[in-house]
């Protein structure tokens, strides 16, 4: 794949979704134009997707935070007439690499997620009604939906066929929310996700699949009233006006660097690296939430939260050899904890929360990116709060110590804050930190003690905050050696071991779909069952089966 | 010892499979009578349920003599459940299975498969008989209301045919979907009908015939292609069936070709020579060519659109699995596997229509509609006879498979009859000529009078040749209960 995939969109340009608005309550309309798949060789019949399909629902789900504060209620529904969605495109699949495979579903969940999260996080609750065929992906998306109401029009089913006609998982977290959120009895869920056909009518709802059947000819009626029902319980404050997300300045040089208003990606081919450099603000923070509201999407904290997750996305897509991700800052410290002190201080304006709440996404983002992740705490840093939270997402941290000759730069610090105890949960639920002093949780409070202080290295050190520290003669060969080191291991070995060490602790939904389901499915795709030349996978379509290798593993 | 070829009656419905010794299946189906008897009374007009029909039924399976003729309420005709003989050591035609012994019982991997088939074609037997409902009312004659009501019990009997299926071998989830057979219905805003074409009112005669011709022949199609099923009991079932449809189809070209009788009889005697002298035509009461034309053009096409995607994986796997085959797939020469072989596909490329090559198990559902349009095609060459032999200068042809579709690949775009790409505009403006207006239908509509009266017939339909079980011309076919 040579051609760059950009996550990037805006609704001029949206091929697949229409959105209306009224009120309170938002429709939004799946209707894939068959020819305009991302990639040639497939056409994108029946409402399936692939994953320009996802990053323009992702588009949209974004834009429904920040854009359309007054939408309490979004209804998802099909703009076809028969079908609902019938999933991920096969001939996608079939046809995509294993890494596109990886990445594509890990996206498709991490939007998932977001509309997920959207009704108990910030009063934007979606909504799933179902009429025609919804099939696999089709059904993952209405399961994250807080509600699916489906038509007892005789012939609309909801099924997880995967494993019978492909021989993969439902890897979208259908699995896992079958069981773990909708709660349905495992042996009916054994069923229902054995049995292509799915299941129809009242049998959805006595399964818990769904949360409502109605008559077809109350179809309609029940869509509104349920919409209204949600609306009006939101606890989403009714009279904010929404900012626009304006287009983001992004250049992209020839040999791969990014560079955008608060962040410069460089990459280093050979040496398997990208640094991404965060400059702290140029300006004081906003002084009251109104103006941080004029300024909109070129506020700094929106602005790098969306330049940070372009970024990471790009090169989770784009830049697949691309092995080490390495974090740096440079800025005011002090001025990062006035920005973030203004939305933490208001965090029941809307906006404050939807920023912050976007925050909490990206640094998951990060969390869930299946590189080597390193910060490097440099004189002249600016990781506080919110971006000292970069410092426990990342596999290791190296902070320089004392002074480097002819480096006048402010000593390297860290600094804490609120944001690093509460707001931003990792997917097992705990805080970053709770996280990293998972066997000491007195640490957590040890380190709360230095509340919004300056650390230098020692200290940072002794609080456990950071991996290693060294001076200015070990720096340079240190660092250098573990990037070094770090390259040459396998990235398989990488990805698995990095996974595994960085959620400890108690197991969440979104834990299992990103590790049981995850690893599962990512399992299933490498095999011959599936993706061998005679594998179910590869001969969907050509109305042979799969030929399989009949040893249980 | 069970007589496979005479039909039992010693159930309360005739069978050749032995029902009486079947307990589980003859209490599902008594348990399912009932439902479907209510969904004949609320359908028929009342008129007509009381009304003796002249009908025949079947009392056998043997192909030479298989039917009786006689007077019947249509409530208490006697439908039943019919297999064709069994074939020994028949084996499977076609797919990966190609040569084995054909399954007597469903094969556990292609059980949602085949119940989704049998489905689909059960969900279009009872559909047709709702959209031609009304159409007694508006009866050119006693004869063509016979034949009507003929096809609409056998159309019942094709379901009853499927729900045996569904009873028999398909468990608690066959009984659930026989159920869900009579819970849809055509149109119906609550459960429509699985496809779409099955749930337009037909509105009126000219309509019937031209869906009986081009749509009960897309039916004939998928039963011939079920015939070849290496599910015996479902071959079986399609091969009766099959007997059946072939009065269907005759009632379609018949009924086609009578109307295009009449019409140039009566230009004739009126001294029209120009087929477009259309209003002076339609004076005479009766339907004009170039509006017959116009209703060809939308059933055909209307009827290729139930062949589905040209490309289809659903088709391949059906296919393949040997559970769907063919038409005639015993007598084509191949291995009858396909693995390898292509077969030609329109495509769009580049705003151009070009035939493609692409495997042969893929386009099941194209080598169908390609065999279904040389079959639809012979009826069309008689209609043209009949208008050659008055002397007028016309005459009927099947639009270009491009026209006025709605799937596949030509959906979404825009053609005219002959197949050409035109703009959007442009269709629009030929539509007018393409395809049957409101007013086209408002007047076939006016033409719709009944015509009661043993051997008399409306005005734009002749007779028919011949009359049904060789009966003469004045056969009162249906002695009316008119209350």
């Amino acid at each position: 794949m040579s051609k760059i995939i950009d996550f990037q969109t805006d609704p001029t340009t949206y091929h697949h979704w229409r959105v209306t608005y009224d009120g309170a309550v938002a429709t939004l309309f799946m209707d894939v134009d068959e020819s305009a798949g991302l990639f040639a060789g497939y056409e994108l019949k029946l409402n399936s997707y692939d994953l320009g399909v996802d990053i323009e629902l992702a588009d949209i789900v974004q834009r429904m935070r920040f854009e359309h504060p007054e939408v309490k209620a979004v209804i998802l529904r099909s703009g076809k007439e028969r079908v609902f969605c019938a999933g991920a495109n096969i001939r996608m699949l079939g046809g995509a690499s294993h890494a596109h495979k990886v990445n594509f579903c890990k996206f498709t969940n991490e939007t998932r997620n977001t509309f997920e999260a959207a009704g108990a996080e910030s009063g934007q609750h979606y909504i799933c009604a179902v009429k025609g065929a919804c099939a696999g992906g089709g059904y993952e998306l209405a399961l994250a939906c807080d509600y699916i109401i489906l038509t007892d029009d005789g012939s609309t089913s909801i099924s997880l066929p995967e494993v019978p006609l492909l021989a993969v998982l439902p890897g979208t977290g259908g699995l896992t929310r079958v069981t773990d959120k909708r709660k349905v009895r495992r042996d009916l869920a054994d069923v229902f996700c054995a049995t292509e056909e799915g299941v129809k009518g009242k049998r959805a709802k006595e399964w818990r699949l769904v949360d409502e059947v109605v008559a077809n000819s109350k179809f309609e009626e029940a869509i509104a009233a349920r919409a209204r029902d949600f609306a009006d319980r939101s606890t989403r404050a009714t009279a904010a006006t929404g900012i626009i997300l304006k287009p983001l300045t992004r250049t992209i040089a020839a040999d791969g660097s990014l560079s955008y208003s608060t962040i410069d990606v460089a990459i280093d081919r050979k040496a398997r690296r990208a640094t991404l450099t965060i400059n702290g603000p140029d300006d004081d923070a906003p002084a009251t939430m109104d103006e941080f509201e004029r300024q909109g999407s070129q506020a700094y904290l929106l602005r790098l939260a969306r330049e940070l997750d372009d970024a990471i996305l790009h090169l989770r897509l784009n830049e697949l050899e691309i092995g080490l991700l390495v974090f740096r800052t440079q800025g005011d410290p002090q001025r990062v904890l006035a920005h973030e002190a203004l939305l933490l201080d208001n965090a029941r304006h809307w906006l404050a929360n939807e920023v912050l709440l976007y925050w909490k996404r990206v640094l998951k983002r990060i969390d869930l990116t299946s590189r080597s992740l390193v910060a490097l705490i440099e004189h002249g840093s600016c990781f506080a709060g919110i971006l000292a939270e970069v410092l426990f997402a990342v596999d290791r941290s190296y902070m320089m110590e004392g002074d480097f000759e002819g480096d006048n730069r402010p000593r390297a610090s860290l600094t804490l804050s609120p944001a690093n105890f509460g707001p931003f949960p990792m997917s097992n639920a705990l805080t970053r930190l709770q996280t990293r002093f998972l066997g000491e949780p007195v640490k957590v409070e040890g380190a709360h003690a230095h509340l919004r202080k300056p650390l230098e290295a020692s200290e940072a050190n002794e609080l456990g905050l950071i991996t290693f520290t060294f001076d200015e003669v070990d720096w340079d060969d240190e660092v250098r050696i573990f990037l070094e080191e770090r390259a040459s291991f396998s990235p398989d070995a990488m990805t698995g071991m990095e996974a595994n060490l960085r959620f400890p602790g108690p197991e969440t939904m979104e834990t299992r779909i990103f590790g049981r389901l995850t690893a599962w499915q990512n399992w299933i795709f490498q095999r011959p069952n599936a993706v061998g030349a005679e594998g179910a996978l590869q001969r969907y379509g050509t109305g042979q089966r799969g030929n399989f290798n009949l040893q249980r593993i | 010892m069970l007589d496979l070829i005479n039909v039992s009656y010693d159930t309360q419905i005739p069978n050749n499979v032995g029902l009486s010794t079947d307990k589980r299946v003859l209490k599902a189906l008594e348990k399912w009578h009932p439902g479907y008897i209510s969904w004949w009374n609320d359908l028929i007009p009342r008129d007509f349920q009381e009304s003796l029909v002249y009908l025949r039924t079947a009392v056998s399976v043997d192909p030479k003599g298989w039917t009786k003729f006689d007077y019947v309420k249509m409530p208490e005709y006697r439908w039943g459940i019919l297999l064709a003989p069994q074939i020994a050591d028949r084996k499977i035609p076609c797919g990966e299975h190609a040569g084995d012994a054909a399954w007597q019982d469903v094969p556990g991997e292609y059980r949602a498969m085949l119940r989704r088939l049998i489905v689909i074609q059960g969900d279009t037997e009872p559909a047709s008989v709702e959209q031609q409902r009304f159409l007694g009312r508006t009866a050119p004659s006693l004869y063509d209301m016979r034949n009507l009501f003929q096809v609409n019990v056998e159309e019942g009997r094709h379901l009853w045919a499927m729900v045996y299926l569904l009873h028999k071998y398909f468990g608690a989830d066959g009984r659930d979907e026989a159920d869900d057979l009579l819970r849809r219905s055509s149109g119906s805003q609550e459960a429509p009908r699985m496809l779409g074409a099955f749930n337009e009112e037909t509105p009126d005669w000219l309509s019937f015939f031209m869906f009986t011709y081009f749509t009960d022949r897309d039916g004939k199609m998928q039963l011939e292609s079920l015939a070849q099923s290496g599910f015996d009991p479902l071959s079986r079932t399609c091969r009766f069936m099959l007997t059946e449809e072939a009065h269907h189809m005759f009632v379609g070209e018949t009924g086609v070709g009578r109307t295009i009788e009449q019409t140039c009889l009566m230009m004739k005697k009126a001294g029209i020579d120009d087929p477009f002298d259309i209003n002076r035509i339609r004076a005479l009461g009766v339907i004009d060519l170039p509006t017959i034309q116009k209703k060809l053009n939308l059933h055909y096409t209307l009827s290729l659109d139930l062949f589905g995607q040209e490309v289809s994986t659903n088709a391949a796997n059906a296919f393949n699995a040997g559970i769907k085959g063919r038409y005639l797939e015993s007598k084509i020469a191949d291995d009858h596997r396909l693995n390898g072989d292509t077969y030609k596909v329109w495509n769009f490329v580049d705003g151009k229509m070009v035939q493609q090559d692409v495997p042969a198990l893929t386009a099941i559902n194209m080598r169908l509609r390609d065999d279904y349009t040389r079959d639809a095609a012979g009826g069309i060459g008689r209609w043209n006879k009949i208008i050659e032999k008055m002397g007028i200068n016309f005459a009927m042809k099947l639009p270009h498979e491009a026209f006025n579709r709605k799937i596949g690949v030509f959906a979404g775009k825009f053609f005219d009859p002959a197949g050409m790409v035109v703009t959007q505009p442009a269709f629009e403006a030929g539509i007018r000529e393409w395809l049957p207006t409101k007013a086209d239908g408002d007047f076939i509509q006016s033409l719709m009078k009944p015509c009661y009266e043993a051997g008399k017939f409306a005005g734009w339909i002749a007779p028919p040749k011949v009359g049904i079980d060789n009966q003469a011309g004045d056969f009162e076919y249906v002695k009316l209960h008119m209350a």
